[in-house]
């Protein structure tokens, strides 16, 4: 019942908003979608950590620890950027950059490309979750072109053909993973493509054809989390989309294909063994990492920046389920909730800088703290957050994933620090003057939405001061799923 | 025997002929030209379902045949046909350079292809098994044509080639995926063919051509 309706208020959504999408109304509808999501989601938290995990509707919908706590957070980012996304979108109509029409394709879109998140992450079935992530791709293809000028058909044109190639590799996995499956299970009945099943008889597939799938998988799933090398549509749908599609596409979308990703590799360990899909999680990890990081010198756009750091960080995790076992993988799950956290509330006020300076680029954009303190420090704390100073969450789960390298494999913590000395510097050289320094610019039309931007950093910090129980004992347990 | 050993017989010619129109993509410049070859490949691969489906004597496959037909070879090369006709674009001439090494780097793909399929073809027990090659090799091939286009469609003609190839391997090497999938991901086809319509008119309208030599002014600075 909860999940009919994790899955039904966003395309109830979608519906009405394509309807209704240009009224004056529109941006609090698609909050209060939002919200009733995100109640929706609470409820279905609830009855997981009460009756344990739920096979429903023909064994189509599995939910468990692991990915009921991504639909949380998933639909709780979904309803702060819909708030911040209020104002945002009423300042960009003032700016003249869209009109009513277009409000109504991006509201719309909003809600859609949320529920295929959401039923990727909820569905049993391999096929399904392939056709969920293609959806979420179509809808934030429209998304990216909102504003139709050169830069923004470009960046959609290049995600469109990146991601549609990536996810065409993700289907031949599938195929294959079928076809593995179904010498053991049969074809009759169509539970080969279950992921219960298939985790039930995993030994038993045939380990050289869950190799090649696997392969297939991750470059496929790989290039929407953002992977190097296939990570270059990133940085472009980032810039050249509206800012809360950024905020939920580095939030939210690279944890939903990070999480198709692990789903697989808990099939393929089963077959083959940890050795190899974990070597190649590692390798692809660090090599994102390192690379993201020094990308991030040569930006001189905010909404770039930030995006080759969400790279950096996506590396970061997918190395860290690569190291694998109890810790490792904890420590992934944690920095894959701060970092959507952290992430999304930094480009609420990249997003409302930039619309003060009235330019994307760094150099542009000074005195953010004279235009409007909250923004100013918002920026700040959020990068610094993001950097993984202490006491931040970011601090204690990148320094589990340094630790855990340098017992298990101590070769690849140079790499590591690396990354992350190039990215602090990085980061930190280019958000000081940004938010200190003089400015003339004038203040905004509509005053932002800003609480976003604090709640999602003071859940950080809270994180990395404190850990309830309850929680930590969660993750543990979606860290004992992974393996 | 003798029919299924006829076949079998036919389905490779099929899926040598489906090969064949691969390569003839890969050297076409009229897109016209292009949508004809693509509307082919679905012909045969209605064909080749019929005959799995009528071997195999799976009702399921047949529902696919059918899903083949209507979409792959009618609706979406008429979309297409609608589509450059609306944008004059139907005897446009795409400048290709080197068919040959192209044709060359074709033929590495499919040895490539059918050394990879090799184990795959070892474990089916499917009368198709054979093809699985094949349609790892037009699954290549299509990629090859989308990395040296230039043009908008044909980028788009290849994505929808390598689906083909796509559908072609689940055929041949499972009898085809739960009709559920299946129905998903013809969605997503068509949804992706409507976007990408609506596409070409934006980028014509901001770049006047339909050529992505202009989109190339995001790179790093």
């Amino acid at each position: 019942m909860e999940l009919l309706l994790v899955l039904g208020f966003p395309l109830l959504g979608t519906l009405l908003l394509a309807l209704l999408g240009s009224r004056r109304f529109a941006a609090e509808l698609n909050v209060t979608i939002s919200l009733a999501t995100l109640i929706a989601a609470a409820l279905l938290v609830l009855r997981v950590i009460r009756h344990g995990p739920l096979l429903v509707w023909h064994e189509q919908f599995f939910v468990d620890p692991f990915n009921v706590f991504l639909v949380a957070l998933t639909a709780f980012v979904g309803l702060t950027t819909a708030i911040f996304s209020r104002p945002y979108m009423r300042i960009e109509e003032h700016h003249g950059r869209v009109t009513p029409n277009r409000l109504r394709l991006y509201h719309s879109m909003y809600q859609l490309f949320m529920g295929a998140m959401l039923l990727a992450l909820l569905t049993n079935n391999m096929g399904l979750l392939w056709v969920a992530m293609e959806a979420a791709t179509l809808s934030t293809v429209l998304l990216v072109s909102l504003y139709r000028t050169r830069a923004s058909l470009e960046a959609a044109w290049k995600y469109f053909i990146l991601c549609g190639v990536g996810i065409a590799q993700a289907l031949f996995g599938t195929i294959l993973l079928y076809f593995a499956a179904e010498q053991t299970l049969g074809h009759e009945g169509m539970t080969a493509l279950l992921w219960t099943h298939l985790n039930a008889v995993k030994a038993h597939l045939e380990p050289r054809v869950l190799g090649l799938a696997f392969v297939f998988l991750l470059v496929g799933y790989g290039t929407k989390v953002g992977l190097a090398p296939l990570h270059n549509w990133l940085p472009d749908a980032h810039a050249e989309g509206p800012t809360p599609v950024s905020a939920v596409l580095s939030g939210l979308l690279l944890n939903v294909a990070l999480y198709a990703v692990i789903r697989c590799k808990v099939l393929v360990e089963g077959s083959i063994g940890a050795a190899l899909p974990g070597r190649m999680l590692m390798t692809f990890g660090l090599l994102t990492a390192v690379l993201g990081a020094f990308f991030l010198w040569r930006q001189r756009d905010i909404k770039r920046l930030f995006a080759y750091s969400s790279i950096e960080h996506m590396g970061i995790v997918t190395f860290a389920f690569g190291l694998g076992g109890p810790i490792a993988n904890f420590a992934a799950l944690l920095h894959m909730t701060l970092h959507s956290l952290t992430k999304s509330s930094i480009f609420f006020t990249a997003g409302h800088a930039s619309q003060a300076a009235g330019t994307q680029r760094m150099d542009g954009i000074r005195g953010l703290l004279g235009i409007s303190p909250t923004i100013g420090w918002g920026l700040m704390l959020g990068s610094i957050a993001i950097l993984g100073m202490p006491p931040f969450g970011v601090f204690a789960s990148e320094f589990l994933i340094l630790t855990t390298a340098m017992r298990e494999h101590p070769w690849a913590t140079p790499f590591l620090l690396i990354a992350l000395g190039v990215a602090f510097a990085g980061i930190f050289s280019k958000v000081q003057p940004m938010v200190f320094g003089e400015s003339d610019a004038p203040p905004l039309p509509h005053s932002p939405a800003l609480v976003p931007v604090f709640v999602h950093l003071a859940m950080v910090l809270a994180l990395g001061l404190y850990m309830p129980p309850a929680l930590a004992e969660w993750y543990r347990a979606a860290a004992r799923l992974i393996g | 025997m003798l029919k299924s050993h006829l076949i079998a017989q036919l389905l490779k010619l099929l899926a040598a002929g489906l090969l064949l129109i691969s390569f003839a993509m890969l050297s076409r410049r009229r897109t016209q030209r292009l949508i004809t070859l693509y509307a082919w490949q679905g012909a045969i691969l209605f064909l080749s379902t019929c005959l799995v489906a009528w071997d195999a004597g799976l009702t399921e496959l047949w529902y696919s045949a059918a899903l083949t037909l209507i979409l792959k070879v009618v609706a979406m090369p008429w979309i297409l046909h609608r589509l450059i006709q609306r944008l004059g674009a139907q005897w446009d001439n795409e400048p290709l350079v080197n068919i040959p090494i192209t044709m060359l780097a074709g033929l590495v793909l499919v040895i490539f292809a059918f050394g990879l399929a090799q184990p795959i073809t070892m474990m089916a027990t499917t009368i198709t098994r054979h093809t699985i090659g094949i349609a790892l090799a037009v699954i290549l091939l299509s990629f090859l044509m989308m990395i040296t286009r230039r043009r908008a469609i044909t980028q788009v003609i290849g994505f929808l080639a390598m689906e083909n190839g796509l559908f072609f391997a689940a055929t041949s090497a499972t009898y085809g995926m739960p009709m559920v999938i299946e129905l998903g991901i013809a969605l997503d086809l068509l949804v992706a063919v409507f976007i990408l319509g609506i596409f070409f008119f934006q980028i014509r309208e901001q770049f006047d051509s339909l050529d992505l030599h202009h989109l190339e002014s995001l790179r790093e600075d």
